[in-house]
């Protein structure tokens, strides 16, 4: 097999009913990263990731998956893969070990009983590992999951929004695990609308509204947005006023507040700096010139994307 | 707040509406079941079964049998498609049960009518099912002594000499005092292990994708095969525990007779409960929720119940019912099972319904397999 990226899509296209969901995608997922899939609600992430293990088959476009094509090698893919569920989708019915049983003997994986007892030990369930899989906690179902798609050690790791509804604890804890397998030399795509977890990922891609729009390392991605971000701060109804005043003058393309703070991102820095300057003096609060976040640049992004849609 | 508010009846009823309108196969069930139980009912199930086959061995063709002949087919009861003068044969058919009826008239029986010498004929009828013959018995007696009668040109003062003259020997075969349970316990067989196969397999599928686990599944390297294999064979486990179970109760409960052949009717019953949790499975492909999954179950039961000769007799309904009936593997089920326990059938007598089953085993796993989807799309 040849050492070529882990997925590399080209000009993917899926379509249900007359939507289109995803609309010519074309990107590559580097071995051994930890790659960011990010994007608003329905932007057409989960459904990607389902074309790329299999699960969909797209109208249009070429795929490699770990050297495999897509649509032909779908089985050998499926075998050299691990994908987690945006949903927990293991048997609820069925006991903690029970459920990591079946699914290492689909992998065919042996010795089982001794796969099974290491990987229980991993997640320290061993002594609840009687415990219908039902009753456990969003955050151990989680890790559960984790562990029962990464089990036959695949190359790839695909993971869909691995984080929701888990508290912040459990998702740091995920992450250092994400991190650890990555170190051991899985890929792992993983899709987030968390701006704390891109930031996490060694490359991200964006996508809205079934488009790419921006791919590269998190700070080639803000630099790439090509904003100027000032931060405007004060009393919270100054900063109120200051916001309604800033909507629609020349330069200013997003306000964002942020606690007692706003974010003031435009294109046009001569442009944007002249509004915030007047407006600080109108209002009474001090301004300062901030890094742009990602999330600014992606709220950008999104609104741009939605223009051309338009 | 008040306890009742008209505009807050029509918010609910209004999402009842709207939410009955999106199952659609719920509401075809709900326009579709009354009005195939009224044509089925009404046109299809006929208790006074008319126009049963028959055979008739008469090794001499001489009036009086000619007329007796003629009569019995004019009640509408008979319909004689086999002529044959061998015994043999006649018995192989009604073993099979191609035929209802045998009508035997000896060959020394116009000497004996002429002679005035206690004529006989010989009626033979399968009485698996007493229902369908009882009708057509009780004509027998008039209708051949008045065709007797009427050929042989007596007049009316002699009629009472010549009724009681003819005697007609009634033999009701594999059910001599026309026990309706040795027909209806075996029968049950098929109706229960319809009713949990179908019902239990046609959840196997649709159980995973309402509950989400089938992304999962099908993520995973398992082929269609696998899946479907693993989903009916527990399901033919729960079948033989029936099999048992009730083969066992029609025998010390209900007394029904088995003189077939063990291995035989398991063979055939394996067939038919193979062709049930297929069937189960390819509904499975095709409904979305538990809901239509049992209500699609449903739709095929009923029609099956009533057209296989469970409950009415097969042969009383008219030509297009049974062409619909033949469609149902229950129907072939209980042709095999009452031939192999009742009759003592070997495997020639009841390879026609058996190779029927083993088609319909065919047809659902080819079915089942390219309904089943390995994506979500």
């Amino acid at each position: 097999m040849t050492e070529g990226p882990a997925i590399r899509v080209e000009g993917l296209v899926k379509r249900f009913g007359g939507r289109t969901v995803v609309d010519h995608v074309s990107m590559t997922v580097a071995r051994g990263q930890i790659t960011g899939f990010l994007g608003p609600n329905g932007s057409g992430k989960t459904t990607m990731i389902r074309v790329m293990c299999g699960l969909l088959t797209a109208d249009e476009g070429t795929g490699m998956v770990l050297g495999y094509r897509l649509g032909r090698d779908t089985r050998r893919i499926k075998r050299e893969i691990g994908y987690m569920t945006q949903r927990f989708s293991l048997y609820e019915d069925m006991t903690i070990r029970e459920n990591l049983a079946f699914v290492a003997g689909l992998y065919g994986l042996r010795p089982l009983r001794r796969v099974v007892d290491e990987t229980l030990e991993g997640l320290g369930l061993t002594s609840r590992q009687h415990q219908l899989s039902g009753t456990l906690s969003g955050g151990w179902k989680q890790r559960m999951a984790l562990a029962a798609c990464v089990m036959h050690k695949p190359k790839l790791l695909l993971l869909d929004e691995p984080t929701a509804g888990v508290d912040p604890k459990a998702r740091r804890d995920f992450w250092e695990e994400i991190h650890h397998l990555a170190a051991g030399g899985m890929t792992v795509l993983v899709s987030t609308h968390y701006m704390d977890e891109a930031e996490r990922c060694h490359f991200v891609n964006y996508i809205s509204y079934g488009r790419l729009v921006a791919s590269g390392t998190v700070e080639e991605v803000i630099a790439h947005a090509g904003l100027t971000t000032f931060l405007i701060e004060g009393p919270m109804d100054k900063v109120a006023e200051a916001e309604r005043q800033l909507r629609g003058m020349p330069g200013v393309d997003e306000t964002a507040p942020f606690g007692t703070s706003l974010h003031v991102v435009g294109r046009d820095a001569g442009a944007l700096k002249t509004s915030v300057r007047q407006v600080a003096a109108e209002t009474g609060t001090r301004m300062s010139a901030t890094e742009t976040s990602l999330e600014d640049a992606f709220i950008r992004f999104m609104n741009q994307s939605q223009d051309n849609m338009a | 707040m008040r306890w009742f508010s008209f505009r807050r009846l029509r918010a609910l009823l209004k999402k009842e509406v709207i939410q009955m309108r999106r199952d659609r196969i719920t509401f075809a069930m709900m326009i579709g079941v009354p009005l195939m139980q009224l044509v089925l009912f009404g046109f299809a199930i006929n208790n006074d079964p008319k126009s049963l086959p028959a055979a008739l061995v008469a090794p001499t063709q001489d009036r009086y049998s000619r007329a007796i002949v003629t009569a019995l087919e004019l009640t509408g009861y008979y319909r004689f498609d086999h002529i044959t003068p061998s015994a043999a044969e006649a018995e192989a058919l009604i073993e099979r049960g191609a035929i209802s009826f045998v009508v035997t008239i000896p060959s020394d029986f116009d000497r004996r009518v002429d002679r005035g010498d206690n004529p006989q004929i010989l009626i033979e009828a399968d009485a698996t099912d007493p229902a369908v013959a009882s009708g057509a018995i009780s004509t027998l007696g008039q209708v051949a002594s008045e065709a007797l009668l009427h050929e042989s040109g007596k007049d009316a003062l002699a009629e009472e000499q010549t009724r009681s003259q003819l005697e007609v020997i009634v033999h009701r075969r594999y059910n001599p005092d026309g026990i309706t349970q040795y027909n209806i316990v075996p029968g049950l067989l098929g109706v229960i292990l319809q009713m949990t196969m179908v019902m239990m397999t046609s959840m196997a599928l649709t159980r995973e994708v309402e509950r989400g686990t089938m992304e999962n599944l099908l993520a995973m390297p398992a082929t269609g095969l696998e899946i479907m294999c693993g989903k009916i064979l527990p399901y033919l486990a729960v079948g033989a525990f029936q099999v048992f179970l009730v083969l066992g109760a029609a025998k010390a409960l209900f007394g029904v007779p088995f003189v077939g052949s063990l291995s035989l009717l398991l063979f055939g019953v394996f067939i038919f409960v193979l062709a049930l949790v297929l069937l189960g499975y390819t509904i499975s492909t095709a409904a979305r929720t538990q809901m239509q999954a049992m209500q699609l179950t449903f739709f095929f039961f009923l029609p099956s119940l009533l057209l296989s000769g469970f409950m009415f007799p097969y042969r009383g309904m008219p030509g297009w019912a049974q062409v619909l009936g033949e469609f149902f593997p229950l129907t072939h089920f209980l042709r095999m099972i009452r031939a192999v326990m009742l009759k003592g059938a070997d495997l020639t007598n009841v390879s026609g319904p058996m190779a029927a089953m083993a088609v319909f085993v065919l047809a659902y796993a080819l079915l089942a397999l390219t309904r089943f989807r390995r994506t979500l799309d």
